[in-house]
């Protein structure tokens, strides 16, 4: 798996096998788990679904492998609670594989007691932050942990955990049976292998896609989502890895190749691949305002930038719709988005300041627009 | 041993702490809300940012643990901007009502603003309100002052045991809340002490004063046999409020609800003037007329038709003073267990909590005997919870099944248990006989029945056989209910020769035989039985005692004298006098100097400093304040007597009424209301 230098597919990007590798050697006194992260909430992401409701038997076969890898004879799967479908689909193919031996006291014949549970959550977009995952899974309410220490020494129970993705999870299978230089054929180095993209949004065929990584962005829209609704002119920008990211204006959309380190560069991420497009009929004010609700009713609550921060820059993003503000107000949320990020226990504070960093750094003009024309029709109507 | 550079000094801290304690030790000030160091840590604030090289971004300081070689600076640009960051989205949402807020001048929302924070704001949305709770009748909560630090719940959950307290919802919408429940322990109080701002306040204390009114005077608590550590605030005559002092040994720095809330029963019911009883009722006098009345009394009666009886609430001088002044009457009846607790005085770690408080920490087991800890002594039963929280302690418990916060084994309900125990046929025996430190806590429920010099007898056997006293370890544990009994055992106020205990002195009263009887703030006896002898009560309050007597002379409670006190585990320690006593009422010892000019021979001391003198005299432990000594264990409770397989009962009926101040004050009642005769008051919505 190190070999293979596959990353993280939920979101940060760190490389999965050393992350693996962090789970310390089996000791009798301690369990070790694997949990796998089905708690797929990020707007525009859909992609653990798919596997899920279509091939949920690749996701156990995942477990099997990371589990064995890392000592732990449990596997929970934390599944979001509105996929519904999915986890009637999961716990059916559970079943089937105690049932021909592949789980069990003796999975699959290797003499490794291994068993997978399916959890559902109950909705809260946080549960998919790991530490408030393990929270949420020992039935505690869904607040993320303080790090260190990090899950690999202290996870569920206090016990030695690992958090994986699904998609990461899924595809293991495929890149030890393929091996890890097939893999790298994909992709660029540091970025390997194939990615499943959700492209949701302005566009003709709205779908899924397994392709290579380091795709150009253009060329990902138009093979396989029909292309921006009224052609590539008419974009305006595009959200490239589900809500919490920042958006990218369309000149820089027009170059950009999808993988980690050149969205990272380009001031963006690439998240969970979740791609959003928006056209030019878009109200981009009001769509960033609509994330910021997003993350002021998802934010755990528990610590102060967050909590507060949230839903400042939720009631400052009202204004900046209606354009009932100062022009001076657009640095002050800047600075608002500044002081969550950062400072917060866990990255929902991130990603509740990046979008509204992105609308700001690409699309300062359209706000100050709004405020000026407020500002006329208040006079005009003095 | 990890060496840290904190901002630009090196310094070398113990392992185990966290790099905002290493920042304390280094001498760099962190601003923190929700850390609290005997709470677990939360890190939610965010206030005590700091930066650390090679980290992306800031820490939380309270949770990162001190590693070998940080390099941490508190006062960069980075932290100041962080810092006031937070501090301003603290301030967004709070309603800033500081001038009609309780906690103004105490707050440290308001300290770290100025300190740390903007000097204006800059938020012009609508700010969250939420609704008021209710939290029984001792806290008073304005929520919309909560910032969200969850000191109060991790307090609840941690240190009181109790799960009614906790954070509803999410984000903006959070809220602390107890689902309008009072909060039920006897250590609710000090929520008010850990919420850093004006959400939970003191409800009797609501709008009375503010802190820089207030003179504060350091002493200690009588409530209970425990002697917190405690703080008088003071205005004009008045006690306005009592706080909690650290003393790690003792009280840590909680204190219980009845230490706290009696204030206002020390100023109701009191005795600002002498009384005598004139043609069946008590009339005000004079001192003069008083002592004149106790003089023709007292005159014509021998030695041993006089006996003299003490409360709880006793300073030690003064209790010494009665002593020498029924010594130069020739009385040798004299007693301090007016609840007629077989003590044995005759060796000290006879009657000692020797394991001493702080010591529960180290013991890994304990058998509990006729005691519930919980309200006998809650800062010990908060001890022995922490000790619990760390596991392997186990504990056994005889006598009723009381909820202590933790957990136990339920072993019987009797004497006849304790045989079992001593004779090693119950289970319990082999824990006690394996465990390194055991501990054996015998409550004054053991003890107050007729067989308690038999039960005592029995704790003994199990210290002696199953090696509760070793060379460095004492684990026979005496829990006293009466903050004045160690000092007056240790002044030996128990009958001398051929003297009289407290229920001889009742029955001779009853009698005949004795003719006058002086109580010194006893109140918990039967009073019913003194109709025929001629009682002179001395005291502050006008409780059971003063109305059955023929002379009261007015006291001082224990607020108002410099007195000497001596808790349970044997710590000598110092009251002080935080406000005069009312009216015509005199410091204890002084009316009994005063009376002793009167009738007999004047006591040989003039000032409290020869008196202490006479203490230390006395017994030399009176020498050493604030120290727990080690004592010699030696034989004692010999005398074997027949067990009664009568359940033991606990002590105390009801926590919030022990003693004349606590059945004086308001608050009090209101709390036997409320948790002891279970009418839960719920009230809703903005009940304020």
């Amino acid at each position: 798996m190190k070999d293979s230098g596959l990353r993280g597919r939920g979101g940060a990007g760190f490389p999965a096998g050393i992350k693996w590798s962090f789970m310390p050697k089996e000791d009798s006194s301690r369990p070790s788990y694997l949990v796998v992260n089905a708690d797929e909430s990020e707007p525009g992401s859909c992609k653990d679904r798919e596997i899920m409701r279509n091939d949920p038997h690749t996701l156990i076969e995942g477990c099997l492998i990371a589990g064995f890898a890392m000592g732990a004879h449990t596997a929970y799967i934390y599944i979001r609670g509105e996929y519904y479908l999915e986890s009637t689909r999961l716990e059916a193919a559970v079943e089937q594989a105690r049932a021909d031996g592949l789980l069990g006291d003796d999975a699959c014949g290797s003499g490794w007691a291994f068993d997978v549970h399916v959890h559902r959550g109950a909705g809260a977009y946080i549960c998919g932050e790991e530490t408030a995952l393990l929270e949420s899974l020992e039935g505690k309410k869904g607040q993320p942990r303080l790090k260190p220490p990090f899950p690999a020494a202290c996870g569920l129970y206090g016990c030695p955990t690992t958090v994986t993705n699904v998609e990461t999870v899924a595809v293991a299978p495929t890149i030890l049976r393929r091996g890890a230089d097939w893999w790298k054929q994909f992709g660029r180095e540091n970025n390997t292998g194939t990615k499943i993209f959700s492209i949701s949004g302005h566009v003709n065929k709205p779908c899924n896609v397994e392709e290579a990584m380091s795709i150009p962005l253009r060329e990902l829209i138009e093979k396989h989502a029909g292309g921006v609704r009224g052609g590539w002119d008419n974009l305006l920008a595009i959200i490239p890895g589900g809500s919490s990211v920042p958006m990218l204006p369309k000149h820089v959309c027009d170059t950009m190749t999808m993988d980690f380190d050149a969205l990272r560069e380009a001031g963006s991420g690439l998240g969970t691949a979740a791609v959003i497009v928006m056209d030019k009929s878009t109200d981009v004010v009001e769509a960033i305002c609509r994330l910021s609700h997003f993350y002021q009713h998802e934010s755990c609550g528990q610590c102060t930038p967050c909590r507060e921060g949230t839903g400042w820059m939720f009631r400052l993003m009202q204004r900046m719709v209606r354009g009932e503000a100062d022009v001076e107000e657009i640095d002050m949320l800047w600075d608002v988005t500044k002081q969550v990020e950062g400072h917060t226990i866990c990255a929902l504070g991130d990603a509740a300041a990046w979008p509204v960093q992105g609308l700001i750094r690409n699309f300062r003009p359209e706000l100050e627009r709004r405020i000026n024309e407020y500002k006329q029709s208040r006079q005009a109507a003095e | 041993m990890p060496k840290l550079t904190i901002d630009g000094k090196e310094i070398e801290v113990a392992d185990g702490l966290t790099v905002l304690q290493a920042c304390e030790l280094a001498g760099a000030e962190v601003p923190r809300f929700c850390y609290h160091e005997r709470l677990s840590v939360a890190g939610n604030c965010r206030m005590c940012l700091v930066e650390m090289e090679r980290a992306p971004k800031p820490i939380a300081s309270c949770a990162m643990p001190a590693g070998e070689g940080m390099v941490i600076k508190t006062d960069s640009d980075v932290v100041k901007k962080a810092r006031k960051g937070v501090m301003e989205f603290l301030l967004i949402n709070h309603p800033l009502d500081c001038p009609i807020c309780d906690q103004g001048g105490e707050c440290d929302l308001q300290d770290q603003a100025m300190a740390f924070g903007l000097d204006h704001g800059r938020y012009k949305e609508t700010k969250r309100a939420a609704t008021e709770k209710y939290m029984g009748p001792l806290i008073k909560t304005i929520m919309t002052r909560c910032i969200q630090c969850t000191r109060c719940v991790r307090f609840s959950t941690e240190i009181a045991g109790i799960e009614e307290m906790g954070l509803l919802n999410r984000g903006g919408h959070v809220e602390i809340t107890t689902l309008e429940k009072a909060v039920n322990t006897e250590l609710s109080g000090n929520l008010v002490d850990v919420c850093p701002v004006g959400a939970l306040t003191s409800k009797p204390y609501a709008f009375n004063a503010r802190p820089w009114e207030l003179k504060k005077v350091n002493s200690v608590d009588v409530m209970d046999a425990v002697g917190s550590n405690i703080r008088v605030d003071v205005r004009g005559r008045e006690v306005l409020r009592i706080l909690p002092r650290i003393h790690e040994d003792v009280n840590e720095e909680w204190i219980s609800d009845k230490t706290r809330y009696i204030t206002d029963g020390l100023s109701k019911q009191r005795l600002d003037r002498p009384y005598v009883r004139v043609d069946g009722k008590l009339k005000a006098a004079t001192w003069d007329e008083a002592f004149s009345a106790i003089k023709e009394k007292l005159s014509p009666l021998k030695g041993n038709e006089i006996a003299a009886i003490t409360g709880n609430l006793n300073d030690a001088e003064s209790m010494l003073a009665l002593k020498d002044f029924m010594g130069n009457l020739g009385s040798s009846n004299i007693d301090c267990r007016q609840d007629g607790a077989k003590l044995d005085s005759s060796n000290r770690s006879a009657y000692l909590f020797n394991t001493s408080i702080a010591g529960i920490e180290d013991a890994d087991a304990v058998l509990l005997v006729g005691t519930n800890p919980r309200w006998e002594a809650a800062l010990i039963n908060a001890r022995l919870r922490k000790r619990f929280l760390e596991g392997g302690f186990k504990v056994g418990m005889i006598g009723e099944a009381v909820d202590l916060t933790y957990e136990y084994e339920y072993l019987g309900a009797g004497p006849d248990t304790l045989k079992e125990v001593a004779s090693g046929k119950n289970s319990f025996a082999k824990v006690l006989k394996e465990a390194k430190k055991p501990m054996i806590i015998v409550g004054m429920g053991a003890l107050t029945r007729k067989d308690g010099a038999a039960v005592l007898t029995q704790a003994k056997t199990i210290a002696d056989k199953f090696g509760l006293v070793q060379d460095d370890w004492n684990g026979f544990n005496i829990l006293h209910t009466a903050a004045s009994r160690v000092a007056a055992l240790d002044l030996g106020f128990v009958p001398g020769e051929g003297g009289l205990d407290v229920d001889g002195i009742l029955e001779g009263a009853e009698k005949g035989k004795v003719k006058a009887v002086y109580l010194l703030g006893a109140d918990e006896i039967d009073t019913s039985k003194l109709k025929s002898a001629f009682v002179i009560y001395q005291g502050h309050h006008g409780d059971a005692g003063a109305s059955a007597a023929d002379v009261i002379l007015p006291g001082a409670a224990y607020t108002e004298k410099n007195g000497t006190y001596v808790n349970t585990e044997g710590r000598v320690q110092l009251g002080r006098l935080a406000v005069f006593p009312p009216g015509e009422a005199r410091e204890d010892w002084t009316i009994l100097r005063a009376l002793s000019e009167q009738i007999g021979e004047a006591l040989p001391y003039d000032n409290i400093g020869q008196l202490r003198q006479r203490l230390i005299e006395v017994n030399p432990v009176f020498a050493a304040i604030d120290q727990v000594n080690s004592n010699v264990w030696g034989d004692f409770a010999k005398t074997a007597g027949d067990l009664s397989s009568d359940p033991f009962k606990v002590a105390i009926e009801n926590f919030y009424m022990t003693d004349p101040i606590s059945r004086s004050s308001e608050t009090m009642s209101a709390c036997t209301e409320q948790f002891v005769l279970g009418k839960e008051q719920g009230v809703t919505g903005t009940n304020g």
